[in-house]
C-alpha cells in the first residue's frame, strides 16, 4: 500500500494509535511545545497547568466509566479523596500531627493511592451494577456525602475541617520535586512531572479503550442487553470500569494537592464531582483527548474570570460587591455545561473535529 | 418516652418537607423520565422570595405568591432550556438541570447576602404542649400543610381532566399524544408543580432558623427519599420523605449514645446511608415499579 497511507486494510490499522501522519506530526509538535512551556511562562501559571494535567488524569478516569462504559458517576470526588488521603498518609511525617508513614517515594504512594481507590471502587461496584442511569447517579451522590462526613470526623487522618493536613510529598529518587534544585525551580519540576504522568496515563487509557475491554465498555454503554447477547458480561465490565476509573481518580487525587502542598476535607464536596463531570462533558464524552482538553479548560477558567474585573468594572474581585468573580465563575460552569450539551454535544473535541474537517478540504469546504 | 415522641414529631415535620420536595422529583420524573437536579435552586429561590415579600405583604400572602412565581420560573426554565432537549438521553438532560441549578442558585445567593435572612414566619421556635409533650409548632404546621397538599395533589391526579392527562403521559407518551393530549404542556405543568412544591418546602425549611446560602443542601436529602420510595411512585415519595425525616431525627437523638464512633452530625448523612442499605436489598426502592428487563 505504498503511497496510500490512509487506506486501511485491517481493523488493527484502523484502531492503531496515532495512525495518520498529521496526527503524529501534531502530537509531536504538541509534546515538544509542552516541554518548552516551563521555560517560557511564569511559575504561577506553571502551577496552574500542572494542576490542570493532574485534573486531566482524573477526568480520563471519569471518562472511562461515564464516557466509555456509560455509567454516570457523581462520586468521583469520593475516590479522589481516598487517593489524596492514601498518598498523604503514606508519605506524611511519622512524627507529625496527623497519620503519616514516611514513605516519600513517589512511585510507591502513587500506585498505592490508585490501588486503594480502585479497591474502594470495587467495593462500591456491587451496588452500581444493580442500578442503572439516574439511580446510579443519585447513589454515587450519596457516596460523596458519606465520604465528606467520614473525612470531616476522622481528624487524626485529615486534620479536620478548616485545618487540613500536608499533602503527599513528591519525592523521586531522593529529590524533593516541589523544592528548587540546581537546574529547575519547584513549579518547573512539578509541571514536567505532571506532564510525564499525564502522557503515561493518557497513553495507557487510550490503549485500554481501543482494546477488547474498551469495545466491551462501549457495548455495555450502548445497550447492555445487546452486549450480554453477544457475549459481553455487563456486570463484569461495569465492575471493571468502576475499578479502573477509581484507580485513575486515586492517582489524580494523590497528585492534585501535591502541587499546593496542603488540603482540607472540605475540598471533596459535590462541587468537585460536578467539576469533573463538566470537564468530561465540555471536553467531549468518550474521548481521551477531550478529557484532557476539558480538564485544562475548567482549570484555567478561574484564571480568566479573575481578569474580568479589569474589563468589566461592575464585577468585584473580592467577596463584597453585588456581583463577584466567584459568582460569575459558578454561573459560567453551569452555563457552559448547558450550552455545550445543547449546541455541541461532542464538546471541545467536536469543535476541533469541525475545524479540522473545514481546513482539510479547504478551499472547497462548505 | 417524651424525648422519643419529640424526636418523632420533629422527624415527621422535616420529613414532610422532604416529602414535598420528593413529590416534585417524582412528578417531573414520571412525566419526562428525567431527574431534575434544579429542585434545590427552586427551593432556595422560594424561601428567599418569601423572605423579601413577607415584610411588605405579610407571611401568609407571601407564601402562595412565592410558590406561584417559582412555579412560573420553573415553567420558563422548562420551556427555554429543557424543551430543546426532548429526545436526548436522560443523563444529558439531568446534567443540564445541574447547570440550571447552579445558575439559579448563584443568582439567588446574590439576594441572600452573607447574613441569615428571616422569612418572617409567625411560629419561630415556639413550642406547644401536645398530650404532655412539648413540640415545636412549626413541625405541626409543616405536617398539616403537607397532608393538605398531598390530598389536593392526589385528588387532582385522580379526578381532574388535566390530572388524567398527566397520568396518561406518565404511562405512555406516544399513546397520550395520539389521544390528543398536549404532551409538551404536561411537561411544562409538571415542572411548574415541582417548582411550586419546592418553593413551599423552602419556606418550611427556613422557618425558625432563616435562609442562608447553605439551605439548598437540605433539598438533596429528598433524593434518598425519592430513591427509597421508588422514582415512579407518588405515594412512595411521601412515605420515603417521612421515613428519611424520622430516621434522620431519631439518629440525631440517639446515635450519640448508641454509636458515638460514627461521629457527631452523622444524622445529616444518615439518609444517604439508609438509601444505600435499602438499595442493596431492593434496587427499585420500596414502592417503585420493577423493570421487566432482566440482567
Amino acid at each position: 500500500m505504498r503511497g496510500r497511507p490512509e487506506l486501511y486494510t485491517s481493523y488493527a490499522q484502523d484502531t492503531a494509535f496515532l495512525n495518520t501522519r498529521p496526527k503524529r506530526a501534531w502530537t509531536g509538535a504538541l509534546v515538544a511545545f509542552a516541554l518548552l512551556v516551563p521555560f517560557l511562562v511564569t511559575d504561577d501559571l506553571l502551577v496552574l497547568l500542572a494542576t490542570g494535567f493532574v485534573a486531566a488524569i482524573g477526568a480520563i478516569g471519569l471518562n472511562i466509566v461515564t464516557g466509555y462504559a456509560g455509567q454516570v458517576s457523581l462520586g468521583h470526588a469520593f475516590f479522589l479523596a481516598i487517593g489524596a488521603y492514601t498518598g498523604a498518609a503514606l508519605s506524611g511525617d511519622p512524627d507529625g500531627r496527623v497519620i503519616g508513614f514516611g514513605v516519600t517515594s513517589l512511585p510507591v504512594w502513587l500506585l498505592a493511592s490508585g490501588l486503594v481507590a480502585g479497591l474502594a471502587g470495587l467495593l462500591v461496584a456491587p451496588l452500581a451494577v444493580r442500578l442503572r442511569g439516574l439511580y446510579l447517579a443519585i447513589v454515587t451522590l450519596g457516596l460523596v456525602f458519606l465520604g465528606e462526613h467520614v473525612f470531616r470526623e476522622w481528624t487524626s487522618l485529615t486534620g479536620g475541617p478548616g485545618i487540613g493536613r500536608p499533602a503527599a510529598v513528591p519525592e523521586l529518587l531522593g529529590v524533593r520535586l516541589d523544592r528548587p534544585s540546581a537546574w529547575f525551580t519547584g513549579p518547573q519540576q512539578l509541571y514536567l512531572l505532571m506532564f510525564v504522568l499525564l502522557v503515561v496515563f493518557g497513553v495507557l487509557a487510550r490503549n485500554l479503550v481501543r482494546s477488547r475491554i474498551g469495545r466491551a465498555f462501549a457495548a455495555v454503554r450502548d445497550r447492555d442487553l445487546a452486549a450480554a447477547v453477544i457475549g459481553v458480561d455487563p456486570t463484569r465490565y461495569k465492575v471493571l470500569a468502576f475499578a479502573i476509573s477509581s484507580f485513575y481518580a486515586g492517582v489524580a487525587g494523590s497528585l492534585l494537592f501535591a502541587v499546593n502542598g496542603f488540603f482540607d476535607p472540605g475540598s471533596f464536596g459535590l462541587l468537585l464531582s460536578v467539576q469533573y463531570i463538566a470537564m468530561v462533558l465540555i471536553g467531549g464524552a468518550g474521548t481521551i483527548s477531550g478529557a484532557i482538553m476539558g480538564a485544562l479548560f475548567i482549570t484555567l477558567l478561574p484564571r480568566v474570570t479573575r481578569e474580568l474585573p479589569e474589563v468589566l468594572p461592575f464585577i468585584s474581585a473580592d467577596a463584597t460587591g453585588a456581583v463577584t468573580v466567584f459568582q460569575v465563575e459558578a454561573v459560567l460552569y453551569g452555563l457552559l455545561i448547558v450550552v455545550f450539551l445543547i449546541v455541541e454535544p461532542r464538546g471541545l473535541v467536536g469543535i476541533w473535529a469541525r475545524v479540522r474537517n473545514y481546513w482539510r478540504t479547504w478551499p472547497f469546504s462548505y | 418516652m417524651s424525648e422519643f415522641l419529640q424526636s418523632l414529631v420533629r422527624g415527621l415535620g422535616t420529613g414532610s418537607v422532604y416529602a414535598l420536595l420528593a413529590l416534585g422529583f417524582v412528578i417531573i420524573h414520571k412525566s419526562t423520565r428525567v431527574i431534575s437536579f434544579a429542585q434545590p435552586a427552586f427551593m432556595l429561590a422560594g424561601a428567599v422570595l418569601v423572605a423579601h415579600l413577607s415584610p411588605g405583604v405579610g407571611f401568609f400572602l407571601a407564601v402562595p405568591v412565592a410558590a406561584l412565581v417559582i412555579a412560573a420560573l420553573a415553567l420558563g426554565v422548562e420551556r427555554t432550556v429543557l424543551r430543546p432537549m426532548i429526545g436526548k438521553p436522560v443523563f444529558v438532560v439531568a446534567i443540564i438541570t445541574i447547570g440550571v441549578d447552579v445558575v439559579v442558585r448563584v443568582v439567588t445567593n446574590a439576594f441572600i447576602g452573607l447574613d441569615v435572612l428571616p422569612v418572617g414566619d409567625p411560629w419561630g421556635l415556639t413550642t406547644v404542649s401536645l398530650l404532655g409533650v412539648e413540640v415545636q409548632q412549626r413541625y405541626l404546621v409543616m405536617l398539616a400543610t403537607t397532608v393538605a397538599v398531598v390530598v389536593a395533589l392526589f385528588a387532582f391526579f385522580r379526578f381532574s381532566r388535566t390530572g388524567l392527562a398527566m397520568r396518561a403521559v406518565a404511562h405512555d407518551q406516544e399513546v397520550a399524544l395520539a389521544q390528543g393530549i398536549r404532551v409538551g404542556s404536561v411537561f411544562a405543568l409538571s415542572w411548574a408543580l415541582a417548582g411550586g412544591l419546592a418553593a413551599l418546602a423552602g419556606v418550611f425549611v427556613a422557618t425558625g432558623a432563616g435562609v442562608d446560602q447553605q439551605l439548598w443542601v437540605v433539598a438533596l436529602k429528598a433524593l434518598p427519599a425519592v430513591i427509597l420510595g421508588g422514582l415512579d411512585s407518588l405515594g412512595g415519595a411521601v412515605a420515603g420523605g417521612l421515613a428519611v425525616g424520622v430516621v434522620e431525627s431519631l439518629v440525631g437523638t440517639y446515635q450519640g449514645d448508641v454509636a458515638p464512633w460514627l461521629g457527631p452530625n452523622f444524622a445529616l448523612v444518615a439518609p444517604y446511608a439508609l438509601m444505600l442499605v435499602v438499595l442493596l436489598v431492593r434496587p427499585h426502592g420500596l414502592f417503585g415499579a420493577k423493570e421487566v428487563e432482566r440482567l
